[in-house]
């Protein structure tokens, strides 16, 4: 029996060109770069501020369309970014707003958000569910027609994003939005205005996933009003495979610019994952149940590690021996 | 340095769960008074040094520290003149920041958070110093993560960071309540220290009466969210449990219902 696998499975993999995997590398790590950029965005607000903000997926869509429009109204693709940036700060303002002043609850604020952007969102587009913007007409920041060049350019762009972002949470501002994530009471008896903490968080979260939608609108050539959707997965997935495989390797050891990396790290892998998956068949309409399904054990699986180490059935047998 | 006057404050107003935390509470506080806080479950202990730092708005009344009506600040803007230690020693600090981030969070309190370095090197060498009066052993783990101090470590951390800037008040909230005997004692002592070398205001909540007694030169008792007993200098001195516990009895004309105050 044990000898059939190797055949069963030389027989299945017969159909499947192992070098397709190879040669779709350079796409996925250009894929991961721009959504690992939308991941330190989700990173700054579901990690450091431990407000698991739904927002991104509209803030996404909103970059994605402004960028666009910008760029088909004739402005560089710079500008047309950094505006994308903008934009996906004041959705991240509004959504801090209804939490700290409206008292909303923090996922709650953030679907209203999400909702509430998708008419915004096609508002933009002139009512078009998408708009395309092609790299023949425009000097595109990055396409997936040059690839290379994506990579240059998101990698670059991504580690400056780290650099600003380590140096801003050395920074006595900074350090009010770690100590507001990790104990908001102790933040208040310290002076901290916890509610201009958790705004700022948000604004440049949000600002840093319509920047990446902006990136990826460009990539692909054109916005969709539905490109966001399950964003927030993919950056929860990025934040948690970049977490479990960072902690894996350097331990307690890992600072705050190494977890920033390993975000990034986290989204190149999951799209060789799901590059993977698809080539060993998995139908493209199956992708986000694939995804649900990634981020649901990878989050479980701490946890239920923790339990079994402290469980009334094992509790029953004996104890720990 | 303190003056109550006349605060009220209900809880739940106009439900099955109304409670009537404070009933016009009056006090005077003395520049270097330290006032230990006594009085049954549901007194209104913790909820006056509450008031004070401002988590809520009260009903009525004023708040006046040091000349200053504080009675419309909200909570972060009181703190440039409170320091504050709570009962729950994870309450105080920051687990995920290191011990001296902590540290430079409180040397901050009420001035303006810019993007100046959040902790300087200068700050460091002087955090290593203070940490070091502690004789915990800080001194010699100030990057790690606060997270991994024990309850009581944690408590001193929070002393220190709570009195780092010199508050006007220095409010302390049933502070060793949830440390083993032996540590509550060491941050008591601690406490009575820093209250002395800084010349400090206090006021410290505390459910033992024993500690009421030997510490601090004032004691209040309160009920039913007033003060009804107000005892010091020489008098203070001379006090008992026992005289504690009569005078308890002869205002309220209830029994101190408090085990955990009796056999402390």
């Amino acid at each position: 029996m044990l000898n059939l696998l190797p055949v069963l499975g030389s027989l299945y993999l017969g159909n499947h060109d192992p070098m397709a995997l190879v040669r779709a590398l350079p796409g996925n790590i250009s894929q991961g770069l721009i959504w690992g950029i939308m991941a330190i965005g989700v990173y700054l607000t579901y990690k450091i501020l431990n407000f698991a903000d739904l927002t991104v997926d509209g803030t996404m869509a909103t970059g994605g369309a402004v960028t666009v429009m910008l760029i088909l109204a004739g402005y560089p693709p710079v500008i047309a970014v950094a505006m994308a940036f903008v934009a996906g700060m004041v959705a991240g303002f509004v959504t801090g707003i209804l939490h700290t002043i409206f008292g909303i609850p923090d996922i709650l604020a953030g679907i209203l958000s999400q909702i509430a952007l998708y008419s915004i969102n096609l508002n933009i587009t002139g009512g078009k569910a998408n708009q395309a913007v092609s790299v023949d007409q425009f000097n595109l920041l990055v396409s997936l027609r040059y690839i290379s060049k994506t990579i240059l350019v998101t990698g670059i762009i991504t580690i400056a994003i780290i650099a600003i972002l380590y140096w801003f949470f050395g920074t006595e501002r900074g350090f009010t939005i770690r100590a507001t994530g990790c104990n908001p009471n102790m933040s208040r008896a310290q002076g901290i205005n916890t509610s201009v903490a958790k705004v700022i968080a948000l604004v440049f979260s949000n600002g840093l996933v319509g920047f990446a939608g902006g990136l990826l609108a460009q990539y692909q050539g054109n916005c969709d009003v539905n490109m966001g959707r399950g964003a927030i997965v993919i950056g929860l997935a990025s934040v948690i495979i970049g977490e479990v495989l960072g902690e894996a390797i350097f331990g307690n050891k890992l600072n705050f610019c190494g977890r920033l990396l390993f975000v990034v790290f986290g989204s190149i892998i999951y799209y060789v994952v799901i590059n993977f998956v698809c080539w060993l068949g998995l139908p493209s309409i199956d992708l986000k149940l694939f995804s649900a399904i990634v981020v649901a054990v990878f989050l479980a699986v701490p946890y239920l590690r923790a339990k079994s180490k402290n469980s009334y059935r094992r509790a029953a047998k004996g104890g720990t021996q | 340095m303190l003056e109550l006057v006349d605060v009220y404050k209900t809880f739940n107003l106009g439900t099955i769960n109304e409670k009537k935390a404070l009933n016009g509470v009056n006090l005077k506080l003395e520049a270097g008074d330290f006032v230990t806080v006594i009085g049954g479950n549901g007194a209104g202990k913790s909820t006056v040094l509450n008031a004070i730092a401002g988590v809520w708005p009260v009903d009525s009344g004023a708040i006046i520290i040091d000349g200053m009506n504080v009675t419309g600040l909200p909570e972060h803007k009181r703190a440039s003149v409170l320091g504050r230690v709570f009962q729950d020693p994870m309450t105080g600090t920051t687990a995920t920041m290191e011990i001296q981030e902590n540290l430079a969070l409180a040397a901050r309190r009420g001035q303006f958070r810019g993007l100046r370095w959040g902790i300087t090197k200068k700050e460091k060498k002087e955090y290593r110093e203070l940490l070091a009066t502690l004789d915990l052993g800080l001194e010699d783990r100030m990057t790690s993560k606060v997270g991994l101090l024990s309850g009581g470590q944690r408590q001193a951390l929070t002393l220190l960071m709570a009195t780092l800037k010199k508050p006007k008040l220095l409010l302390l909230d049933e502070h060793t309540a949830a440390l083993d005997p032996k540590t509550a004692a060491k941050v008591l002592e601690l406490s009575d220290h820093i209250i002395e070398d800084h010349k400090l205001t206090a006021m410290m909540v505390t459910h033992n009466m024993r500690d009421a007694i030997i510490h601090g030169n004032r004691l209040i008792m309160m009920n039913e969210g007033r003060v009804i007993l107000d005892i010091k200098g020489e008098e203070k001195k001379r006090l008992t449990v026992e005289d504690l516990l009569r005078k308890f009895e002869e205002i309220s004309g209830e029994e101190f219902a408090n085990d955990k105050a009796l056999l402390g």
